[in-house]
């Protein structure tokens, strides 16, 4: 399934955020979407998402959900969103409860999301027992549960210690190599643009606009090889490069107040 | 020549107080027994303050007689059935006001308009409009549990994160069921919290409803005990009260570890 937005354009309240971004998202890739702090990166998911109303423009899909899919655009969230008083596998099984599913079906897109996280040891677990890593796993395995076309991601490990972020990495890493599930992943974190990314879709200081788009013609299995380090090197030049004056400006900006 | 050696002194310590239960038990006992000497000493007159003996002898006494259940009874039937029903519309008003614009445009003001008024003070209007019965107790009770409840419950849908309701809005979850699901168990603290208020509330405005007109109830008890100066019996109406007011925290506090036990 591919999405497209065509002159994507909002504002709150006074203060624009975004400006005509025209985006298309290809079935099957893992597109970043970087920028400085402010630029709008949630705005636009929470747009192609459907959970926000764009000032302007619009959102098309294009293409067939796979087989089994249950919610065609799903969120993986920052904070994690889970609900503290469901456990682990109660979590996940929230997102099922409401769909013509037999107990048996559903028992058996927990336990397989379950064990697709690494979590099938703590499904009785209530999330407050979890640490961050193993929260948004949690998250991830909600999401993985409904099958969905596109993944959209909203800074997913930012909220995580540095080590618990090169487990998770590793995670998505060979769940795209295992599946071409379409995602759009937005971060600040130009290293794990450049690791998990496809395409990275680089914007401007508020309001956001879209820059460029990076391709990284470097297969992700590919891209911890030593050959591959001097053109990731490279890329990652390019990106800071434009991205660089953006952050400084939007950084003035925060501090002027 | 090599500096002297200091341990440190550790400054983390103090502001965590702890419970300990036998200190509790120990000064209860203790306050018990200096009133209880008082009384026996004659250091004060039994007719102002008579002892914790005299007051259950009292008790025991009525308990047998049959007269303190009667009375127990009637203000427990008022407080269980006034409570309920205030409770009952209080959710209803404020989760609506939780959840709508427009109830929440109308119920703010009102509800910040009637809910500083002390209940007891419309009774006297009650009665007119409703009878010296059961009636207008009940209505004084259940008003006095209603407008805490409806702030209770709107406080808690607003205390309820929003990034829940959006995760469960990104997966397609119906409105019914994210309010089952989200905002009711998501509330619910804020409003066991309420219950501990409006319980409390429902013991002091059936007291004094039946203080002001009623033949039994445990404030018909008490003021009938001043009216004729036994003391003991005042005292043991009082006793029972409070009994009720902590069995109802204790019931309070099972429900929360059964509601809440994730916390």
């Amino acid at each position: 399934m591919q999405v497209i937005a065509e002159g994507i354009s909002h504002v709150y309240g006074p203060l624009p955020v975004l400006e005509g971004v025209d985006l298309r998202v290809r079935e099957g890739e893992v597109l970043a979407v970087i920028g400085p702090s402010g630029c709008g990166k949630s705005t636009l998911l929470s747009i192609l998402g459907g959970l926000l109303r764009p000032t302007e423009g619009r959102v098309l899909l294009q293409g067939k959900a796979p087989d089994g899919c249950l919610n065609p655009l799903t969120f993986v969230f920052q904070d994690f969103a889970l609900l503290p008083w469901r456990s682990v596998a109660g979590n996940v099984a929230l997102v099922l409860e409401h769909h013509r599913l037999s107990p048996r079906e559903r028992e058996a897109r927990v336990q397989e999301a379950l064990a697709r996280t690494g979590l099938e040891d703590f499904a009785a677990a209530l999330p407050k027992q979890l640490s961050g890593g193993m929260r948004q796993r949690v998250g991830i395995a909600r999401a993985l549960a409904v099958q969905p076309a596109v993944l959209l991601l909203d800074e997913p490990l930012s909220a995580l210690d540095a080590q618990t972020r090169e487990l998770l990495m590793e995670d998505f890493e060979a769940l795209w190599m295992r599946e071409k599930t379409t995602a759009v992943y937005v971060t600040h974190n130009l290293s794990e643009a450049l690791r998990l990314a496809d395409r990275v879709a680089v914007f401007s200081r508020r309001p956001g606009r879209l820059k460029e788009v990076v391709e990284i013609p470097i297969a992700r299995g590919k891209r911890a090889n030593p050959q591959a380090q001097a053109e990731l090197v490279a890329l990652h030049e390019r990106l800071w490069g434009l991205i660089r004056l953006e952050a400084q400006s939007a950084v003035s900006e925060l501090e002027d107040g | 020549m090599a500096e002297a050696l200091q341990e440190l002194r550790f400054r983390g310590g103090g502001f965590a107080p702890g419970r300990k239960r036998w200190a509790a038990l120990v000064f209860f006992v203790l306050l018990i027994g200096l009133w209880q000497m008082a009384g026996t000493r004659g250091w004060v007159s039994p007719l102002f303050l008579p002892s914790p003996a005299a007051i259950a002898s009292a008790l025991y006494a009525e308990a047998i007689q049959g007269n303190l259940w009667t009375h127990l009874v009637a203000s427990l039937q008022r407080v269980a059935l006034g409570w309920l029903v205030g409770t009952l519309a209080g959710l209803a008003l404020g989760l609506a006001m939780g959840l709508f614009t427009l109830a929440r445009s109308v119920g703010v003001p009102l509800v910040s308009a009637f809910f500083p008024i002390p209940k007891i003070a419309l009774l006297p209007l009650f009665i007119l409009w409703f009878g010296i019965g059961e009636a207008s107790k009940l209505v004084t009770i259940g008003m006095g549990v209603f407008f805490p409840t409806v702030v209770a419950a709107y406080s808690g849908v607003d205390a309820v994160p929003r990034n829940l309701v959006r995760m469960a809005q990104s997966f397609g979850v119906p409105y019914y069921a994210i309010i089952w699901k989200i905002v009711l168990p998501g509330a619910m603290a804020t409003i066991v919290a309420g219950f501990r208020i409006t319980v409390s509330m429902a013991l002091i405005l059936v007291v004094a409803a039946e203080m002001i007109g009623a033949e039994y109830g445990l404030g018909a008890f008490i003021i009938s005990a001043g009216h004729l100066m036994m003391t003991d019996r005042l005292l043991g109406g009082v006793v029972c009260l409070s009994i009720l007011g902590l069995l109802a925290g204790v019931a309070i506090t099972l429900l929360e570890r059964r509601l809440l036990h994730w916390r």
